[in-house]
């Protein structure tokens, strides 16, 4: 994905511009645009978060800062599929630590990395907050509850 | 307004729209529709009913039927012979709701709420979270209108007080009290926000109030901005919740449209209005001051106290900052006035809690109960007790700033202060139930695990000091646990206790001291006899084969992942210790239960 503001990237550097304009006045504004940000972009490469400080007129390490501070905001390009084990308590006791040894043997991937052919991310989550369905994970927006490590290799291959 | 003669709820929780719930919504109105009974039946997505374990739910008024684990080809029967022909579906509902002489028993007569009392939770699953005329239908925006008219803001503050609500964000520090101080703090502009960063793992009560009954959150801010003199309030939730940012957008939107925020609501004068602030993965924020600069859009770090958020708080304003069940409780309060508040609980903590039930429990969920319910009551007689027929063991409470109760204090009434007298703590209301298959040693290792990633790294008792506790007990769970290692867990833990800038770093030697108080054997067991007496240390495992009860079948070697079974067929096999990574396989699937891990 091109992040050059003047060339192909063009369009979401003109998206998030626009919402910079409505944000500028509100206090507190950086969080939101750099939401709105990674929304638009994915991730926050440093070329975003130059133009995020330009745009608020707040300096570059600010902006880094807050970016490396927050779990959510992340610097790198994800996977097309994410995958989030959750590691909340519940889970935990109910075995969600099998569940991530299976998948990152079955991915071939370290937890908190991307595949070489760039279709998963494996991390390992905070409560998702489906203690009832423990242990959790989601891959995109899909929740998979009542797991076992053996449910894995079959669910993976939905996504590959 | 259009009547119906049946109403169909299904559930729209978290939980229950992960498996599947809005599929039966979809369903439930396609069969309605073909029977004719559209103008009969309504399907009303509503908040969670609570025993998530049961999933997904679908309860059918006027009569109450309690349906559980609802899959799409249920749908057609309910329709066909519930509402189309009145006829029950017995086999579906929730187990115990059948009576011996056949008839259906109400909602809270069945074990899962006979013990219970519903006040933060009194809407969820039986309002549309997304249609403000039900929520004012249940006497909503109704104890604002009362403040607004008839009641000065001293007043209320006063209600709230002699009501005796306590946060129930964890804490318990007096509400009313907190209210005051801000409401005395002089400055030209005020704010009341709402923690609902929810980030205690197996925690999600907050988040089912949110999605459930949003307007009673918005409703105990406009009146708390009443009582102190604020003009603008803010909501800090968790990005991790989608469904609970939605609902509380529409809901913002309907009470702007309705004249309850914004300018000169209820033509009072009085002006307020609210917006929602994502927060972005810090477990941190959920601490007062660190949640307030995260707002202010910068590294959610606590700030030191004082000053207190009362007198400068966010953007440096007095600022009150509530638990979204704390409010969840004030509209009531100010309805029912502060003596009915005051008759639920017990003498110092008034009221219910909510509490998210999870781990080794029959059902998993939501529950709330008045004050001074006894653990043993919740996790028998509301929980269903422990699956498997396996023993309790401990129930974590506090999340990581909380510890464990062991078998010994099944008893102890749940209040503020007897969970603090026992080494644990209420917390926000997570409730973790082990039994006897976890390891004490590393629930500790997981709890400080999390401290230690969410350490914002401002103060060094907390940055180095945790990170120095987690490596013991890594090494302890590894089994290279030495003499000495206890006492220094704990001279660390005091001094970080007594050393740490904020809440998170005073609280998180927890785990690791109560579990050294209730479980010091198993401490013991792992550092001296190199063993783990729960069986779960991969580290500290053996897998053995019997030589007598081994047919030689070779079917473990087959499946053994890094080839540490090696034997001759049809004689005995045996398990090469240095290669083994103890991952059980070859345990699970020998058919002559001739493998053992000790």
């Amino acid at each position: 994905m091109s992040i050059d503001r003047n060339g192909k990237g063009k369009a979401k550097f003109d998206q998030l511009q626009a919402f910079i304009e409505e944000m500028r006045l509100e206090p507190g504004a950086l969080m939101p645009v750099m939401q709105k940000a990674q929304e638009i972009f994915g991730y926050l490469p440093e070329e975003v978060q130059r133009f995020v400080a330009e745009g608020l007129g707040v300096t570059l390490s600010e902006v880094y800062g807050v970016a490396t501070f927050y779990s959510q905001f992340v610097l790198e390009e994800q996977g097309e599929h994410v995958i989030g084990v959750c590691m909340g308590t519940a889970c935990y006791v109910k075995g969600s630590q099998a569940i991530l040894d299976r998948l990152a043997g079955e991915l071939k991937v370290e937890v908190g990395k991307t595949t070489p052919d760039g279709k998963f991310t494996l991390n390992a989550t905070r409560c998702l907050g489906c203690c009832g369905l423990a242990p959790v994970m989601m891959i995109g927006d899909e929740v998979f509850g009542r797991l076992t490590p053996d449910d894995i290799p079959g669910i993976v291959a939905k996504f590959r | 307004m259009d009547l119906y003669r049946s109403h169909v709820m299904v559930c729209g929780g978290t939980g229950c729209t992960s498996s599947g719930s809005v599929e039966l919504i979809r369903l439930f109105e396609e069969g309605i529709g073909q029977a004719g009974l559209e103008k009969e039946v309504r399907v009303v997505r509503t908040g969670c009913f609570g025993l998530c374990e049961m999933g997904p739910i679908v309860i059918v008024y006027p009569e109450g039927a309690f349906y559980a684990r609802i899959t799409p080809e249920n749908v057609d029967e309910i329709v066909q012979e519930h509402l189309l022909k009145g006829r029950i579906v017995k086999r579906l509902l929730v187990s115990d709701a059948v009576k011996e002489d056949d008839t259906i028993k109400s909602l809270d007569e069945v074990d899962f709420y006979k013990k219970q009392k519903r006040v933060a939770l009194r809407n969820c699953g039986v309002v549309d979270p997304e249609r403000i005329d039900e929520y004012i239908a249940f006497d909503g925006y109704k104890a604002l209108a009362k403040a607004l008219t008839e009641m000065q803001p001293q007043e209320v503050i006063d209600v709230v007080k002699a009501s005796g609500l306590r946060g129930r964000g964890g804490a318990g520090f007096p509400t009313g009290t907190k209210w005051q101080f801000t409401r005395n703090a002089v400055g030209d502009k005020k704010y009341v926000c709402c923690n609902a960063d929810e980030g205690d793992p197996g925690a999600f009560m907050d988040r089912s109030v949110l999605e459930g009954d949003p307007h009673a959150v918005i409703e105990a801010m406009a009146l708390a901005a009443y009582a102190i003199g604020a003009d603008q309030g803010y909501i800090y939730v968790r990005a991790e919740y989608p469904i609970a940012v939605k609902r509380l957008q529409i809901a913002i939107g309907q009470a702007r449209e309705y004249g309850l925020l914004g300018k000169n609501i209820l033509d009072t004068g009085f002006d307020f209005d609210l917006d929602i602030r994502l927060g972005a993965g810090a477990f941190v924020c959920g601490e007062e001051t660190a949640l307030m600069n995260s707002i202010e859009g910068k590294r959610g770090e606590p700030r030191p106290r004082p000053p207190f958020p009362a007198n400068k708080g966010l953007f440096g304003k007095p600022t009150v900052l509530n638990n979204v069940e704390t409010y969840a409780n004030i509209a009531q309060i100010i309805l029912n006035g502060a003596d009915w508040f005051a008759s639920m609980g017990t003498e110092k903590s008034k009221g219910t809690k909510v509490f998210a039930l999870g781990g080794k429990i029959n059902n998993t969920g939501l529950v709330e109960i008045p004050m001074g319910t006894t653990l043993r009551e919740i996790i028998y007689d509301i929980g269903g007790g422990i699956p498997g027929g396996k023993a309790f063991k401990a129930a974590q409470t506090g999340g990581p700033s909380g510890g464990c109760i062991p078998v010994s204090c099944l008893d102890v009434s749940i209040d503020y202060d007897s969970l603090i007298e026992i080494g644990s703590m209420m917390g926000s209301g997570g409730m973790i139930v082990m039994d006897e298959d976890n390891c004490m040693v590393d629930i500790a290792r997981f709890f400080l695990d999390f401290t230690v990633d969410e350490s914002c790294g401002k103060c060094p008792p907390c940055r180095i000091g945790t990170r120095r506790m987690l490596e013991i007990l890594e090494r302890i769970v590894e089994g290279k646990g030495e003499e000495g290692d206890i006492e220094k867990l704990e001279t660390l833990a005091k001094n970080i206790k007594a050393a740490a800038l904020c809440g998170l770093g005073q609280t998180a030697p927890n785990p690791v001291l109560s579990t050294l108080q209730y479980f010091r054997d198993e401490y013991e067991a792992h550092i001296y006899e190199k063993r783990c007496p729960a069986g779960h240390c991969k580290s500290l495992l053996q897998y053995t084969i019997d030589e007598e009860k081994c047919t030689g079948c070779s079917l473990c070697s087959r499946i053994c992942p890094v080839g540490a079974i090696s034997g001759e067929v049809r004689k005995s096999f045996t398990i090469d210790q240095s290669k083994c990574i103890k991952c059980g396989a070859c345990m699970e699937k020998c058919r002559f239960a001739a493998i053992s891990r000790k």
